[in-house]
């Protein structure tokens, strides 16, 4: 064992990720993600952009699952709760047709896409959710208009938890404004998910089983939910 | 004041806090409404501040001539709308090359390019990104933030009051009782370890006694040439944010005794793509290209080799250009913003292949 492992498992974990350890975690948790959650589009890892410094090292950069689109129905808000989560981009040339007409059949007026980047944060040492809305025109969507997308009960989970609210910052990479879940007590409660367990930090366990600890907890508030089977893998 | 230390102000610290850039501000053409045309006003604006809070000595310059409409305050240089939440003092480093006295620059209040920067709505956003900005500095250095989020409300109002008015003497009274303490001054005799909170150390009993470790946050503006410049005028304008990368990245130091940590090390460890590995082992978080054999999950990836040797050709916090062999501690403890952050402002000279596009 060398000196780095033979320091970790004698201090006791702090919720927290090292930027190498994140990339390990963002390739085990996209692998998990397309072997348990085929139907969803896949989180796929991009390297820091062509413009910026870090370009060159592929390790650095951010999981990005873009284009999920959220459909919501024009008729009856309240009984027609039909806000579900649908990949666009997974529609085939021959379904679209078909696709088409059962939309219009369904009086479906709004697609909103949203794009969430997982980034992370070396001030926090944890990830970060990043995620913007737009108009399938292209235009950005507003804060409350995002709002209304999202279950009450997400609403509720955001403002009654400390831990999980929502600012408007620019994405670290890309030169613009977006949204994020504020990251200052993630640690805390990656912390509790894995019960303080010291010994799971042995092998890489916890890198291992860490972004889909982490994505069960923030997914919440978007209604994003992780297959059961997927969580599965982490119980111990 | 035996328990709070009372620090005295440096006369770097004072300086620092002292320093202003003169701004011409002129209102772009499409918002003049009056002929004649509004002359520029002529502003000085504290280098620890930002540019939203001149909004109160703007304002009755231009108010006449401006357009319908509510105000949404920008300002641009030479065609780049600013970022206002880096500090003035960050932004004229950086864009100008070669000073420019007084800065030209263009103010808006009409057409705000949010699909490019973060909205404005006054001293408040402002106010929020400083303590924000505090926060995650507190995060660094101390592994939590409790010490910011526990300020009580007088404290918050004169902390914020003393960075709106460029009052040193305010802030250390308030800014003291946070017990932030980053690097211990390399100039002194340094006979009990400062308490700085490392993630990885919190295992005292394992960690060799003489090392002290710390993290510092640092908040780095990189701009890249590939061809060396004679003289400053004739570096490139940089007309695109794309062009600079921003690297929002503690300094983790692991300082033995004997040695010391200077701002070229620093700058260095924060660069470790473009910077051979240095002789500094990490404990905990490992650089990238700092691999051992079979010790992660994943495979060593080559292409974390540092591909070439990058020249540093200029380095500048609070508009000084430092001899590289400075103590890091030093830098830090005089040349840092009142959020805690030290902003350094670097240009690079790299291959063709290398260049921030």
């Amino acid at each position: 064992m060398n000196q780095k492992e033979s320091v970790r498992n004698i201090i006791p974990w702090d919720g927290a990720l090292s930027s190498s350890d994140f990339f390990c975690a963002a390739s085990a948790f996209s692998e998990k993600w397309k072997r348990f959650n085929p139907s969803a589009p896949p989180w796929l890892w991009v390297p820091s952009p062509k413009h910026h410094l870090l370009s060159s090292h592929k390790e650095e950069g951010y999981l990005s699952l873009e284009d999920m689109c959220f459909i919501k129905s024009s008729e009856d808000q309240e009984s027609c709760r039909s806000q579900t989560w649908k990949e666009e981009s997974s529609i085939s040339q021959e379904e679209e047709a078909v696709d088409t007409a059962t939309l219009v059949q369904s009086c479906f007026d709004e697609v909103n896409h949203y794009d969430f980047h997982i980034v992370y944060s070396p001030s926090y040492r944890v990830p970060v959710l990043y995620f913007r809305s737009y108009h399938s025109d292209g235009q950005t969507l507003p804060f409350d208009e995002i709002e209304k997308d999202l279950p009450d009960y997400c609403a509720k989970i955001r403002l009654e938890s400390k831990w999980t609210f929502i600012t408007h910052e620019e994405h670290p990479y890309l030169n613009r404004p977006w949204y994020k879940l504020h990251p200052c007590g993630t640690s805390e409660w990656m912390k509790l998910l894995f019960h303080g367990d010291t010994s799971l930090n042995k092998n890489g366990f916890v890198i291992e089983h860490y972004l889909v600890s982490w994505f069960s907890v923030i997914g919440q508030v978007f209604d994003l939910k992780i297959p059961l089977a997927m969580l599965e893998t982490v119980s111990c | 004041m035996s328990g709070a230390a009372t620090v005295s102000a440096s006369e770097a610290n004072k300086l620092v806090w002292e320093g202003a850039i003169p701004l011409l501000i002129h209102l772009h053409d499409s918002e003049v409404t009056t002929l004649p045309p509004p002359p520029p006003a002529l502003v000085l604006a504290p280098r620890l501040g930002y540019l939203p809070l001149l909004i109160s000595q703007l304002k009755p310059y231009f108010s006449s001539t401006l357009p319908p409409g509510v105000d949404t305050l920008w300002f641009e240089y030479k065609g780049l709308p600013l970022k206002w939440y880096i500090p003035t003092g960050v932004l004229f480093d950086l864009l100008c090359a070669e000073p420019e006295r007084p800065w030209n620059l263009t103010v808006h209040f009409r057409g705000y390019p949010s699909n490019l920067l973060l909205p404005c709505e006054g001293e408040d956003s402002v106010k929020w990104s400083f303590i924000n900005s505090l926060k995650e500095a507190a995060y660094v250095i101390n592994g939590n933030c409790k010490n910011v989020m526990n300020m009580s409300q007088p404290d918050q109002v004169e902390l914020w009051r003393s960075v709106l008015n460029g009052n040193l003497e305010s802030y250390q009274r308030v800014s003291s009782k946070l017990k932030l303490v980053t690097l211990e001054d390399e100039y002194t005799e340094n006979v009990n370890a400062v308490p700085t909170a490392s993630q990885e150390n919190s295992g005292e009993a394992d960690a060799p006694a003489q090392v002290k470790s710390g993290r510092i946050p640092v908040r780095l503006y990189v701009w890249t040439v590939t061809e060396d410049f004679d003289d400053l005028e004739s570096a490139p304008q940089i007309d695109n944010w794309d062009k600079v990368s921003y690297i929002n990245r503690p300094v983790e130091i692991h300082k033995e005794d004997g040695k010391y940590f200077s701002l070229n090390d620093a700058i260095k460890t924060l660069l470790p793509e473009y910077f051979p590995a240095s002789s500094f082992g990490n404990l905990g978080d490992v650089s990238p290209n700092q691999r051992d054999e079979g010790a992660n999950t994943c495979d060593p990836d080559p292409s974390s080799l540092p591909l070439e040797n990058a020249e540093i050709k200029l380095v500048r916090i609070q508009g000084i250009e430092p001899c590289l062999e400075i103590p890091f501690s030093w830098v830090v403890n005089n040349l840092m913003n009142p959020e805690y952050f030290l902003h350094i402002c670097i240009c690079l000279r790299v291959s063709e292949v290398n260049a921030v596009q």
